[in-house]
Formats: C-alpha cells, structure tokens, sequence
C-alpha cells in the first residue's frame, strides 16, 4: 500500500499547492516542497525493506502490491519496487526537490497551478516507475504529459505554443503506437492462454513468432525511444527545452527521458529478448549516430539551453547503446549513466535558467567573461560541465566507461565509433565554459545589475547535486549493489 | 407476420408510452397556459419517468415485441442513455431560450417526439420500425434546427441549417429506402435476423446484394455524418442552436449507430469483402478528412462537428472488427465508445451552451481566450472534455480509445489502426489549440449572458457530465460488467 501512497501523496499534494495559493502567493512552494519530503521519508523507509520474491512473480522486490481494477480485461492495480525503481524513484523525488528550488522565485504567476502541475507530473513519473502492468504503466505514462504540456505552455519562453504542442504530438503519437503494441501482447496472451492480461509476469509467457515479436517490440521501442529520445525521432527535445521555464528543463532533462530508458530496460529487453537482439545492431547504429550528430549539432548551437538539450540526447546515446548490449557491465552502465545524467543535466539546465533569468537571454553570442561577475557560478557551471564531458571521479565517467566495457563485448565497430563521443563531449562543454565565463567581459546595458551571483540557496540545491555526482563517481558500488539486485533476474 | 399486439406486450415498452404520454401532456399543456418553466419542468419529469420505467421493464427484457420490435438489454441500455442525454440536453436548454423573443415552449414538445424516434431506433430489428423511428427522429431535428428562425435576432442563421439538413437527409433517407426495398426484393423479409438466413440461400447473387449493402451504407453515412458523406455536418452544426446541435451530435448519431450495430450483427454483413473494404475506406476518409478539415477551423461548433466525423470513423473500426473474431468484444467496444463520445460531446457542447443564448452564441475559439483565468471552473469543464476528445488518461475518451483499439487487434485491422494513430495525432491539435487559448491573457472581457439561477441546472448537469468522464476514465469497470451483459443479448 506504501507504493500507492508515494504516488497518492503527490497527487494530493498537487492539488494542496493548488488550494494554498488562494491563502497566499508564496505558500504554494512551501506545500510543494513539504509533500515532496513526505515522499522522500516514504521512499527511505522503503530502503531497508527485505527483497522477497511474490508468489506469481520472478524476481526481487522490496515491495510488490496486487489489487483488482479491470477484471474484464485481466487488468490489475500492479505495482512493484526493486532496486532499479528505487534508484529512478529516488532520482525522481531528489530532482523533484530541485525543481522546487528552481522555480523558487522564477515562478511568480499562477504559482499554484504551477506545482499542481509539477507535482502531477512528478506523481505519474513515479507511477511510471513502479507500474508492473502494462495498461497502468501506459495510464502513468500518459498522465504526465498534460501536466507537463501545460509547464511548457503556460511558464515558457517566447515560442512557448509550437514546443509545447510538439512536445505532446511526438510524445501521445508515439505513445498510442505504443498502446497498440500492449494491446497486441496482451491479445496474443488471449490467444494462449485464454483470457487477456497485462501482468508483466505472465506475458513474459507469451509465445510469439519472430515477426510479431518485432513488430510489437518496434511498437514499444517507437514509443520509449521517442521520450529517450533517440535520432531520429529526437527533434521535439531541443525546442521543449529551450521553451520550458527552469524547474521544466530539469524535469524533462533529468526525469521524463529516464522514463523512456527505463521502459526499454524493464519492458522491451525482457519481453522480447530475441526480436530485441535481432534488433541490437540497429538500435546501437541508432546510439552512435545519436552521440556522434547530436554533439556535432550541440557544437553549432548558439542558444545555451538548445546546446545543453543536444548534449541530452547524445549522453542519452550511451544509455540506448548500453541497454541494446545487454550484459550486467553494459546495462549497470547505462542505469549509472541515467543518474548522473540526470544530476548533471538538470544542474546545467538550472544554470542557464539561472542565467537567462539574471540576462533576459539565452544567446551565448551575448554573453563573455562571466566569471570575473560571477565566479561563484562559473566555478559551478565548470563543475557541472567536466562532469557531463565525462571525467573521472564523477558519476559521469562511470556510467559512460561501463556502458562502452561493456558494449565492447557486443559490438566492437559500434563502441570504438560511439567512443569517439567522448572528445565530441570535452569539446563542447569547454566551449561553453571559455565563450559564457572566459574572455573579456563587456559590459551590457541589459546585464549590468541583473547579472548577480548565486545566493546561498542556489549554492545549496547545486552542493547537493555536486555530491550526488561525486558519490556516484568515488563510490558507484552503493548505486550498482541496487540495480544489480534487479539486473539479475532481467539479464 | 405476427403484427397482434397484446396486452403483455405493452409493459415492456413503457418507457417508449411514458415519453409519448408526456408529449400529449405537454401539448396540453401549452395550449391551456403558456409557460416556458412548466414546460421544461414537465419534460425533464417526463423524462424521469421514462428511465425509471426503464429499470422496472429491465425483467423483461429479452422479448421481441411483435416483428417490429425487440426489447431486449440492449435496447433497455440504450433507452436509458438517450433519455439520460435528453434530459441533459432539456436542462441545457432552458437558459438557452430563457430570452428568446418568440413562443419557446414547443421545443420541449420536439425534443420529446424526437426522443421517441431514437428510443424506437435503438429497439428496432426491423426496417419498418428502423425507417420509421428514423423518420420521426429526423422530422422533428429539421424543426429543432430552424426553432429561433421566426426571433428578430437569432444568433446563427437557423433556416439555412433546417433547409439544407431537411434535404440531404430526405435524399438520404431515400437512399435507405430504395436499399430495403431491393433487399426485399430479393430477399422478401424485413426482419434483420432473416437477412442472414434468406441471404445464405445460392441464389441470391453476391454483387446485387454486396451492392444494395453498400447503397444502404451511404445512407447510413449520411446520418452518421461519414466521409465522403459529410458535407452537411459542419453548416448544420454551426447555423442550428446549440441544444438543437447537441441533440443531434449525441443522441442523433448514437441511435443511428446502434441501429448500424445491430443491422451489422444480424445481417451477416461483412460476410461481403466488398462490403468491409467500402466501410474500410469510409473509416480512413472520415478519420483522415475529419481530423484534417478540423485544423483549419476557427468556429468551436465546427471543429466539433469535423472532430464528430474523425470519431464516427473511428467507431466503424470497431464496427468493421465485428466480422472477425468474438463479436461481443466488437458490440462491447462500440456501446462504450458510444457512451464516452455522448459525454465528451454533450459537455462540450454544454459549455458552449451554458455561456450562450439564443440571441448570442459565444462559438468561436477566440471566445474562450483566457477563460481558464476568468473562470476556472468552466474552463476546467472544457478543457476535460476536450482531452477526453483527445484520448487522454484519466478520461472516459482514454478508456474508449482502449477499447477500439482492442477490438480493432482482435479484428487484426492493422492498417485502419494505424490511421486511427495518425489521426489521433491530428486531432491533439486542434483540441490543444483551444485548450491553449483558454491559457492565454484575455484581452476583452467577454461579456456572457446567463439567465440567473436558471444556468444552475446547467453547472448541475456539467458538474455531473465531469464526474462521469473521471469516473469512467479510472474505474470503468461496473460499466464494463454491464456492457458484457447487454453484448450477448445482440
């Protein structure tokens, strides 16, 4: 039941954060980031649980939760935690609280609606996160679109309209392709075994010929590599980024494309492993070109949140190269490169929020020699940034070198060409650094005033997210014990 | 043929007698006083009634009364729907008229005769009474649609709308005929069950029935507002009142749809290839031509009139998924997509019905800018409808796109699936676009007309319409129990 209550407790708290802004303006905030520490002792209490395996299922879980919903159709309120949907979740809470602080005072207008909808967004994340079955992990999966559309469309920047709706066609398009896929799945359970189900256990039973077992497994891998994203179906992510206000980017970036590597590691793999393997070259051709394009693309951007969401997409290469290997190294990789990825990204992301917020722009060709204003953050952004170009000591560079040990092992052409990511990575990130924060500062009308360093507060959210990374880079066994107890029984 | 009428026979049509005395009541009624609140009140009682004789015939059920009808669950399930949305729709309706400078009251009486010929179309097996309950239903429509035409200021232009559906519906009603009479031609019965049996026989030529079939089907079409047949839809829907559109948007469509349900069934229809690849490539040109032609418009009743055709399309997916694998899935699909689209099209309409009057109609997108700051709780309403409309979770407009897709996976009918993907694609967009004009600063104040606490029972019905659409869309399943029931009975 405590599964139901971490996502219950963000949907009530949504509409409490909603509720407060009619007692007064700067208390939907506070509610919000009360609930989110609510989930955050849940989730604690949750880490010293037991694995067990359930009865009808396979593999452990710290917690496991069955009840009736649709009985006609064999669909169940299903609901589990092991050691991967505790790492996302706990990412998930953590950004959520980060978020948080990131629209602290960026978000003066309808603040209550705001974190309705942020809360929202983070409940069906969670949902998405421990749903076993199929159709209450697509129910999830939908919910937090609309939440998500309107944190684009009502907070976000000047073409606010076209990211947003784009945004939601890529994503509801995909997703309904993906529907198809569950409900051809489940049909064929209908076929064997008499009666329809989405239990994730009893369709990993399913039966299927070679074919079907692709065209279904396309359908679901359409629908996850979208939200990843992948090349080609990635060009919504730029715009929803440069367009979100900050507490948005860091959700997106740090949380909502984790929803779609987790989706191919929990579902598509496992379901389908051998229309999956049949698969793997292409989908790791798909990684590579991602890595490689998207940090060409990067390169040439001028607008600092674009630049920072191709990043997104070519660190999200390794991911889908690492899951497509699927071996323990390759996949351990790919879940350490979804956390600090998430760290990292939604740190960058709140920088260059921060940044517009303080300059009124995004264009780095109006921007130079920062530091000498603001050492505080550039001291922070080059933090951030050598550890999304992958150095080690960070999160970042444990999660990249597992994902390429261990794709070595299935596809060497692929790794050495994905490899090559690496410099791509060093090059833009210090690109960034010299053009933003080196250089000769020149003074702007605009600027001026504005342009203030980090307060105490901002330095807070990112010593947090700095000691995530660097836990993760000195110390990834406390994060791999976790997800092996889940790769284990997936691999 | 048994035509005799018994006395047991009349209990099970109470529903249908309740209805047709409260129209000779309220008749009476507005010849001895004029009174507008009267009127609407004894309908909406009247209405009452009905759906509580509904409940007390449900031990009936499953008897064919005479030839012409059947009552069966079903038709009791359908009865109860059309009077529930006719009812909604009287409530509506009140402030809509309240200020209406001519007589108001003899459209409670029109809204009742044509309830009785949607009642008599969702339990009709037979062409006599289908036609008939047809007729009734689409003779009272043309005067719905045309009521305001004698007020000096009537908000749309209600004449062109009366004339131009009396026509298209008169020539497709011929269309209709022409096809039972070949049928009986061939075939000599009217009862839709004899069809399969008189039909199985070699000696009825399969491209003279195939033919006459899809003859039948363009007429269909037309009243179900179908590509190619559509032209009508968005004039219609546009220049009539809006409780006259509502009516014909929810009850209008939904009886004609169960009457194609249970044809479909009965008639060994889509034993005909033919057949199926026609019904296929109406369901592609109303889906793809709905949704496209919806992008363009700026008008709220036209975008839902072509968003009604992409959703009839996608109701004959789950129509045409009937000739393969178990039908009840196929008739549990289409009942429940049929009660999502009345409560996403009902509110819809309602919301626009609540701010309008019949001297002003507050239907254009542009309307609604900034409504959700304005006024939350109506922008709340529209905006769940139209993500309903949209298929998205948390909405009876999610769980009745499950369905669909389900029965078309069932039917294997992978290339009409995709079409329904890419036209739900389409469609994200206009519904959005209206929801993001809701989103945005208002720039004029728009100034709504009410009728004072007669627009309460309006925000009743749109409160309840809402409660309805969550309640479905995250736990269906009393609803879904039900339409596995009244399936077998088909």
């Amino acid at each position: 039941m405590i599964l139901a209550w971490l996502i219950l407790v963000l949907f009530i708290g949504g509409l409490a954060a909603w509720l407060a802004e009619f007692v007064d303006a700067r208390l939907p905030r506070v509610v919000a980031l009360v609930f989110l520490l609510i989930d955050a002792v849940l989730l604690l209490g949750l880490m010293n649980a037991t694995p067990f395996v359930p009865a009808e299922g396979s593999g452990e879980w710290l917690v496991y939760l069955k009840a009736e919903w649709l009985p006609r159709f064999g669909i169940y309120f299903q609901l589990g935690l092991d050691g991967l949907s505790l790492l996302m979740v706990l990412l998930t809470v953590f950004l959520g609280v980060i978020a948080v602080g990131a629209a602290w005072s960026e978000i003066q207008e309808r603040a209550g609606f705001f974190y309705f909808n942020l809360l929202w967004t983070l409940a069906g994340v969670i949902g998405v996160f421990v749903a076993l079955d199929l159709f209450l992990f697509f129910f999830f999966w939908e919910v937090m679109l609309i939440p998500m559309y309107l944190i684009i469309a009502i907070w976000g920047h000047e073409n606010k309209n076209y990211a947003a709706m784009k945004f939601f066609i890529f994503t509801q398009v995909s997703g309904l392709l993906m529907l198809i896929a569950i409900l051809a799945l489940a049909y064929n359970h209908y076929l064997q075994f008499g009666a329809f189900s989405f239990d994730y256990f009893q369709l990993q039973n399913v039966q299927l010929a070679a074919s079907t077992a692709m065209l279904i497994m396309l359908g679901f891998f359409i629908g996850f590599g979208t939200k990843l994203p992948t090349v080609p179906l990635h060009t919504w992510l730029p715009d929803a980024h440069s367009q979100a206000p900050t507490a948005g980017s860091v959700i997106l970036a740090g949380i909502l494309l984790k929803t779609g590597a987790y989706g191919l590691i929990r579902f598509t793999l496992p379901l389908f492993p051998d229309a999956a393997a049949e698969f793997a070259p292409i989908a790791m051709t798909l990684a590579a070109v991602s890595i490689l394009y998207c940090a060409k693309v990067a390169f040439a951007q001028t607008d600092l949140k674009r630049l920072i969401a191709y990043t997104s997409v070519s660190h999200m290469g390794f991911v889908t190269l690492g899951v497509f290997a699927w071996n323990e190294q390759a996949v351990q990789g790919a879940v350490m490169t979804m956390l600090a990825h998430g760290l990292s990204a939604a740190a960058l992301f709140m920088l260059a929020g921060g940044l517009q917020y303080r300059i009124h722009t995004r264009d780095m060709r109006e921007m130079g020699g920062f530091w000498a204003r603001v050492p505080r953050m550039a001291v922070v952004a080059l933090f951030f940034s050598i550890a999304a170009l992958g150095m080690p000591g960070l999160g970042n560079f444990v999660g990249e070198f597992l994902a390429l040990l261990g794709a070595f092992q299935a596809n060497i052409p692929l790794t050495v060409v994905a490899a090559l990511g690496l410099v791509f990575a060093s090059v833009y990130s210090l690109w960034v650094i010299q053009k933003v924060f080196q250089g000769v500062y020149r003074d702007h009308p605009d600027h001026g005033e504005s342009l203030v360093d980090l307060s105490r507060v901002e330095m807070v959210f990112y010593l947090l997210m700095m000691i995530g990374l660097v836990w993760m880079g000195m110390y990834p066994q406390s994060f791999l014990d976790l997800s092996a107890m889940t790769l284990g029984s997936l691999l | 043929m048994e035509l005799a009428l018994t006395l047991q026979d009349l209990v099970p049509l109470l529903p249908i007698e309740v209805v047709t005395g409260f129209v000779v009541l309220v008749m009476l009624l507005i010849a001895w006083k004029r009174n507008h609140t009267v009127s609407c009140a004894v309908t909406i009682l009247g209405i009452v009634l009905a759906l509580l004789a509904t409940l007390l015939v449900l031990p009936f059920a499953g008897q064919q009364i005479t030839d012409l009808l059947v009552i069966d669950n079903f038709s009791l399930f359908f009865t109860a729907v059309v009077l529930a949305t006719t009812g909604c729709i009287a409530v509506l309706s009140y402030p809509y008229l309240y200020n209406l400078n001519d007589e108001v009251e003899e459209f409670y009486l029109l809204l009742l005769i044509a309830t009785i010929g949607a009642l008599i179309m969702v339990s009709s097996n037979h062409f006599i009474s289908a036609f008939l309950g047809l007729e009734t239903l689409s003779i009272s429509l043309y005067a719905m649609i045309a009521y305001p035409v004698h007020s000096k200021e009537a908000a749309k232009f209600p004449l062109e709308a009366s004339v131009k559906y009396l026509v298209l519906s008169a020539v497709s009603s011929a269309f209709i005929l022409f096809s039972i009479a070949l049928l009986y031609a061939q075939t000599g019965t009217l009862q839709f069950t004899d069809l399969s049996v008189a039909t199985a026989g070699a000696e009825v030529r399969t491209s003279y029935y195939a033919t006459t079939l899809v003859l039948l089907l363009a007429g269909v079409g037309f009243k179900l507002s179908l590509a190619p047949f559509h032209m009508w839809t968005p004039d219609v829907y546009e220049g009539a009142p809006l409780p006259a559109t509502t009516f014909l948007a929810t009850v209008g469509k939904a009886a004609m749809m169960v009457l194609l349900l249970r044809f479909v069934v009965a008639s060994g229809l889509l034993n005909y290839a033919s057949v199926v690849t026609v019904m296929g490539v109406i369901a592609v040109l109303s889906i793809l031509g709905g949704n496209l032609l919806a992008l363009v418009q700026g008008n709220l009743k036209r975008i839902l009139a072509y968003s009604s055709i992409a959703h009839m399309g996608y109701l004959l997916i789950a129509v045409i998924a009937l000739g393969s694998a178990s039908t009840t899935l196929g008739i549990e699909a289409v009942s429940f997509y049929l009660v999502a689209y009345i409560i996403m099209s009902l509110g819809a309409f309602g919301v626009a019905t609540v701010v309008s009057t019949s001297e002003k109609e507050f239907d254009f997108v542009t309307d609604y800018q900034g409504l959700f700051w304005r006024d939350p709780w109506l922008a709340l309403l529209l905006t769940a409808m139209l993500l309903s409309l949209a298929g998205i979770p948390l909405t009876v407009g999610f769980i009745g796109k499950f369905y669909l897709v389900l029965a078309g996976v069932e039917g294997a009918l992978w290339g009409l699936l995709l079409v329904l993907v890419a036209g739900s694609g389409i469609g994200i967009y206009y519904y959005l676009r209206i929801v993001y004009r809701m989103l945005l600063q208002s720039e004029v104040q728009q100034e709504y007309r009410e009728a004072g606490w007669g627009s309460i029972g309006s925000y009743v019905v749109l409160t309840f319409l809402l409660a309805m659409l969550v309640l479905l869309g995250v736990y269906p399943a009393f609803l879904m129990s039900m339409l596995e029931v009244i399936a077998v009975s088909v």
